[in-house]
């Protein structure tokens, strides 16, 4: 079934909220795919950098709450892929931050047990701590 | 000369106070009438149990300090730090090793370190707190021992971090790490040690425990130092 | 030359045979590292929110440290900074392009560093090794070359942070040949291959490994069908995922054949006829000496 899309105060100011943040024009996407093309991680996305970039443009807060933004190695492909030049990878971390923002924990350092923490190097550490943890 | 005390007004906790000029933060909150049983120790800036947080008059910057050190000024805003509850991992000491793994098992939070300085510009030791995080983050233990060695564990570096560090356990674990394990085995300490646990100074060492406060502050001022 | 050196933390431990080899392997071209006092790490990552300032204040700190180094006399009017880690090269690369930019967030970040004794001015220049390498010229190297690699087939693996995005990059972003130089002036062969910009996964080995298994799998494999002996790095997390992990990788496809992974430095002195105690193989997870002695190569 089609999903309905209620272009509102709510959703604007969702929208107004990623673009400064990213710093990205967002609705310059031309919905291409070719992000989703070239991007490494996507079979284990549960929505594509593409369908990411709709659901912003949209205002459809329900992009949070996906896997998507979370799983974004900042790999920066897409970022030179892009025939709009739009970094994808800024767009998923403006919705990381508007987590994160909110005292949000992807990973709970406390649970990392702690074989994983002796074996894992301290490069591989902080940047998971920067990105995942608030 | 005029006998008259000049005072200073003073904020405790938002509540506005006459306190004699020149009196230290601690003094200042037992003259207003604050009897302090948690966030004070030895008067003497080595324990760091009196965390303070302050604010002067026309300068935006909370500052900290040890109560029994910092003086009050005119318009001054104060509050008292008993106590930090900061996360303190458990180790044993026989089971850690000198490098970089214990840092990760044991403060894998040193990682979510910015660089921001904000603990040592809180810390009232004048201590390079951001220098002895980064020096674990590369795991050089000996030089977080070294750079840490004057801190009094007051808990304000910790306070203050934006990355929920808890940088004097860290600090301690660093110099427990070098005592135990990297430092240079001193010979003469072992035998004093011997000397010690064989009784060979037991008749001075009561002594000592019998004398008056008065005597051992003078024995402890004038007793003989000798370097090698 | 005398040059300001910017290691890592993770060049202080888990990658020390990477920074090693690298210094010894760059007296012999004529270089000098000179390590940056009183750094700091970099963050890893580089901050990409538009109105993220704080997380720039450590890659701008380490700036200060290298006007710092000029100023005291430690290395003369060098304001380059240079940089093993890719992952290093490109955060305080983005960082210090982000303050070219944006002169307002530079401003801010210099008043709120108030116990730095200079302002940071933008005009640190941040470089990788192999940069530098191009710089002086190929040629240098195949001069130094005591030991013929010829035998030895060579993935180049570029990684991400050493190209992207464009404005960092040290070559093109999609047709790199920077590694395949060097590679042909070490006497080596370079072998071309699909996945050599191909991510690794990067910090998702923290959180998810199984992520980085396949995407590793999947790097390896086509390394290994493109003819390739060995990888070659200059990330030290890439390392990790694709050295460290294949043991990961082994228990979940028991078919899977070990490949060793090295850092290019680590090449650099074998072929320049360096001892065994600054190549460093033994700080590889798979260890190439048995390889490199069936090709003939004395470590």
């Amino acid at each position: 079934m089609p999903k309905k899309l209620l272009l509102n105060d709510k959703s604007v100011d969702f929208f107004k909220k990623v673009s400064e943040l990213s710093g990205e024009v967002i609705t310059l996407c031309d919905q291409c795919g070719t992000c989703s093309g070239g991007c490494p991680i996507i079979d284990e996305m549960d929505i594509s950098p593409s369908q990411l970039m709709r659901m912003v443009m949209l205002g459809d807060e329900e992009v949070m709450d996906t896997k998507t933004m979370w799983l974004c190695a900042t790999c920066n492909t897409c970022t030179v892929r892009c025939p709009r030049e739009l970094d994808v990878s800024k767009v998923a971390e403006a919705l990381r931050q508007i987590k994160l923002r909110q005292s949000f924990d992807k990973i709970n350092i406390d649970k990392i047990p702690k074989e994983d923490l002796k074996e894992l190097p301290q490069i591989a550490l902080v940047g998971a701590f920067r990105r995942l943890t608030s | 000369m005029s006998n008259k005390q000049e005072m200073v007004k003073v904020f405790i906790m938002g509540e506005a106070h006459e306190v004699p000029a020149g009196s230290t933060i601690i003094m200042a909150f037992e003259y207003a009438g604050y009897q302090l049983k948690k966030g004070v120790g030895c008067r003497e800036g080595f324990c760091g149990a009196c965390a303070t947080v302050y604010r002067e008059k026309g300068n935006y910057k909370l500052q900290g300090g040890l109560a029994c050190q910092t003086v009050v000024s005119d318009g001054m805003s104060l509050v008292q730090i008993p106590f930090v509850p900061a996360e303190k991992p458990v180790y044993d000491m026989d089971k850690i090793t000198p490098d970089i793994n214990t840092i990760k098992e044991l403060f894998p939070t040193v990682f979510r370190c910015v660089s921001c300085n904000t603990c040592t510009k809180a810390c009232p030791q004048d201590i390079q707190v951001m220098d002895y995080i980064q020096a674990l983050k590369q795991g050089n233990i000996a030089k977080a021992a070294d750079l840490s060695f004057d801190c009094i564990r007051c808990g304000l570096c910790a306070l203050r971090c934006p990355a929920e560090i808890v940088q004097y356990n860290a600090g301690t674990l660093a110099r427990r790490l070098y005592g135990k394990y990297l430092a240079k085995k001193s010979p003469e300490l072992k035998n004093r040690v011997e000397e010690i646990n064989d009784g060979k100074y037991k008749k001075e060492i009561q002594e000592m425990k019998e004398m008056d406060r008065t005597k051992l502050s003078e024995k402890y001022y004038t007793r003989e130092i000798k370097l090698k | 030359m005398k040059i300001p050196y910017y290691p890592g933390c993770t060049l202080k431990s888990t990658a020390k045979h990477f920074e090693i080899s690298a210094i010894e392997s760059a007296k012999k071209i004529g270089i000098e590292f000179v390590e940056l006092p009183r750094w700091n790490c970099c963050g890893v990552v580089a901050s990409l929110a538009d109105d993220d300032i704080m997380h720039n204040l450590a890659p701008v700190r380490n700036m200060i440290r290298v006007l710092e180094m000029n100023r005291d006399g430690l290395v003369k009017d060098e304001k380059r900074l240079l940089t093993l880690c890719s992952m290093c090269f490109n955060t305080l690369s983005r960082a210090n392009n982000r303050i070219k930019k944006k002169s307002d967030d530079l401003d801010i970040l210099n008043d709120f560093m108030y116990k730095e004794d200079i302002d940071y001015d933008g005009s640190v220049e941040i470089i990788h090794f192999l940069e530098i390498i191009q710089e002086l010229g190929f040629d240098k190297i195949e001069k130094n070359v005591k030991k013929s690699l010829s035998n030895l087939k060579i993935a180049p693996y570029y990684g991400c942070m050493l190209l992207r995005p464009k404005d960092v990059g040290i070559d093109d972003p999609e047709r790199p040949t920077i590694f395949e130089k060097f590679i042909t002036s070490l006497s080596a062969k370079p072998v071309e291959w699909n996945n050599k910009n191909k991510c690794c996964g990067s910090f998702l080995t923290v959180d998810n490994k199984e992520i980085v298994v396949e995407l590793g799998n999947d790097i390896l494999t086509d390394a290994k069908n493109s003819g390739a002996d060995i990888i070659v790095t200059s990330c030290p997390l890439c390392a990790f995922n694709l050295d460290n992990r294949q043991k990961n990788i082994k228990a979940k496809y028991p078919e899977f054949k070990e490949i060793p992974v090295v850092y290019f430095t680590q090449l650099m002195a074998l072929a320049f006829g360096l001892s065994k105690e600054i190549t460093g193989f033994d700080g590889n997870f798979i260890n190439p000496t048995k390889l490199l002695k069936s090709k003939n190569i004395e470590i």
